[in-house]
């Protein structure tokens, strides 16, 4: 049985927020930083306290980097006990990630590459006056508790039409999405069984169908989960100029992004809708995710093998898919590009964290194998969306009689930071809030 | 080829490899990678087997070979070429060699092969090597660390046809099947 009332809500709830801050902290003092958690714990609602239909204009979210957990005045035997990749950082990890060149982290910003950050607060908001609201209370908190400082902050806003979840190069998102046992959601046709609660909350058995051991002491760890945080700007101006180059009407410009990604920008998968899109399927949750690839698509006509959500999630093409699922959280910030208008320069893209139990075995895996490995069906391609890109590879789009290429593809995203957090239960931020041990 | 130049598979190739199992450090999700050779990629992994237990780890042989009777595609994903297990007595001891060859990079897919391995029950043949991690099925980790330690790197690998994947031998065969099927056809 999962301890909804001690679960942060984040990975569990999602409330209707259309805002959010990110504020990345550093603890100068240990005793500042427990002070500044033991007054913010109270805002933090478990996943007991907000239901889909949560009444909140609010939602708060405390979650710490290793470094951030020393500094609290975790003591060393403890530290060693959680996993290395946790304890090495996101920064450390970037050969591994792909996340190199352009994407590498002594390019990040916000401080988010360096030791000095500590914690990251996520207040999702109802609106954006909500949001100025609450970052107002929380500047002055803040300069209230000693040794806390702001390192640097990051708004998000939904970007319009407001009905309906996507990115800045117009993509509908949140389309498959894994369930998780014991919530009793139920999954959409197509999204596979509901998963183990231990694959994305340490505490309970897995996929394995055993509980891995837990970092100790255990009132720390249980009821945790890892979060990777990446903050990825849109280059919203090369992509209309990519599908522009590649596609001479605006109907084959759409269906040069849908090979890109895999589904139309509307949402309606290839693999059912392969020649024209169709936006009726695209918003259907009780169709627009029914599809899998070994009978439906092996050669990938329709959907490219390389294109990202066949990268991302091989559904029956792959072994062990159920010990690489994650939870994806976040929104876009920056504001829009309207149609039309060319690139200026603004950064905008998504800012998202993924949720998992294991950092090195789901969220590390994708990146190094699905996002970044050119080795990846011996394609010789990197994801083209999200994968470190510089121009020298392409994107293979099979077809019939002879399959064609994308040359070259320039760089649709770049990664501006990211950062390895914990993100611990209820019980366990008073059990920091209260650490006697002053470093 | 963004990466490296194609390979010549009509030319025969020997690689020399340093000691250590690489030529530039590379980290991967559990510590160096080791290179692509002429002939792929591969492990020899070397353990002392717990004694009495070489007739149980014969066993597994037959087991292996059952499973794959049964399910030929069973270990499709691990993309292999070959596997060869061999027992053999140093003094008084047995040691158990596991020699795979294949054309992914062992660090990338390690999770896959434990569960695998776990799925057709062929796992529990690593339960007989000494110092074998106890709690392997829920530690990852613990399990590639042995499996690290007790790598013994090549220090020569040759191919008389170079860098070819398991995958695009399959294919020239495909396609030479149907191209001597379409040739009878013609006659």
């Amino acid at each position: 049985m999962l301890e909804f009332d001690d679960i942060q809500y984040f990975l569990i709830s999602r409330p209707r927020a259309l805002a959010a801050r990110y504020e990345f902290l550093t603890f100068r003092q240990p005793a500042g930083g427990r002070a500044w958690l033991m007054g913010i714990i109270e805002k933090v609602r478990s996943a007991k306290g907000v239901g889909s239909n949560n009444a909140d204009s609010r939602w708060v979210t405390v979650a710490f980097t290793w470094n951030g957990l020393q500094a609290l005045g975790v003591d060393e035997a403890s530290l060693a006990t959680f996993p290395e990749e946790f304890r090495q950082g996101m920064a450390a990890r970037a050969e591994i990630l792909g996340t190199t060149g352009a994407n590498h982290p002594d390019h990040w910003v916000g401080g988010l590459a360096s030791p000095d950050l500590h914690a990251i607060v996520v207040l999702f908001a109802r609106d954006v006056a909500e949001r100025e609201r609450c970052a107002r209370e929380h500047k002055e908190y803040v300069s209230q508790c000693a040794g806390v400082e702001g390192l640097s902050s990051l708004d998000l806003e939904a970007i319009p039409p407001f009905d309906y979840a996507h990115e800045h190069f117009g993509y509908r998102d949140r389309l498959s999405v894994p369930v998780i046992e014991g919530t009793g959601e139920v999954p959409t046709p197509g999204s596979g069984a509901p998963i183990k609660a231990g694959e994305f909350f340490l505490g309970y058995p897995d996929e394995t169908g055993l509980q891995p051991a837990l970092p100790q002491p255990e009132i720390l760890s249980r009821n945790g989960s890892y979060l990777a945080y990446f903050r990825l700007q849109e280059h919203v101006g090369t992509f209309r100029d990519f599908l522009r180059q590649h596609g001479k009407t605006p109907e084959e410009q759409e269906l040069v992004a849908a090979k890109l990604m895999g589904r139309w920008r509307s949402g309606a998968p290839l693999v059912l809708a392969p020649k024209k899109d169709d936006p009726e399927l695209g918003k259907n949750m009780q169709r627009n995710n029914d599809f899998n690839y070994a009978t439906m698509d092996p050669h990938g006509y329709a959907c490219p093998v390389g294109s990202h959500i066949r990268r991302m999630n091989l559904r029956d093409t792959a072994e062990n898919m159920e010990r690489r699922r994650m939870i994806r959280r976040g929104g876009t910030y920056g504001p829009p590009l309207p149609e039309g208008v060319p690139e200026d320069g603004v950064e905008r893209g998504i800012a998202a964290f993924i949720g998992c139990a294991s950092l090195v075995r789901q969220f590390e895996f994708a990146m190094n194998v699905w996002v970044n490995d050119p080795n990846f069906m011996e394609l010789d391609e990197r994801d083209p969306i999200f994968g470190t890109q510089d121009g020298t590879y392409d994107m293979t789009i099979p077809k019939r009689p002879i399959r064609m290429k994308f040359k070259g593809l320039p760089a649709f995203t770049t990664v501006r930071g990211g950062a390895y957090f914990f993100l611990p239960g209820l019980k366990a931020l008073r059990y920091l809030a209260t650490l006697a041990k002053d470093a | 080829m963004a990466t490296t130049p194609t390979p010549d598979w009509t030319k025969p190739a020997a690689m020399a490899i340093p000691k250590e199992g690489y030529f530039k450090l590379e980290k991967g999700r559990y510590g160096p990678i080791f290179p692509k050779t002429p002939a792929c990629y591969g492990f020899s992994i070397l353990a002392k087997i717990k004694p009495g237990t070489e007739e149980k780890i014969r066993e597994y042989g037959k087991k292996v070979e059952k499973t794959i009777a049964e399910l030929p595609d069973a270990l499709a994903v691990l993309d292999l070429h070959y596997l060869r297990w061999i027992l053999f007595d140093i003094g008084k001891d047995t040691y158990f060699m596991y020699q795979g060859i294949f054309d992914t990079d062992f660090d990338k897919y390690t999770e896959d092969a434990v569960a695998l391995f776990g799925k057709y029950g062929i796992n529990t043949v690593f339960e007989h090597l000494e110092g074998f991690p106890a709690d392997w099925k829920t530690n990852a980790p613990a399990f590639v660390k042995f499996v690290r330690e007790h790598q013994c790197p090549s220090f020569l690998e040759y191919a008389e046809y170079p860098y070819v994947s398991a995958g695009e031998i399959k294919k020239a065969l495909r396609l030479k099947a149907a191209f001597s099927q379409m040739l009878d056809l013609m006659q």
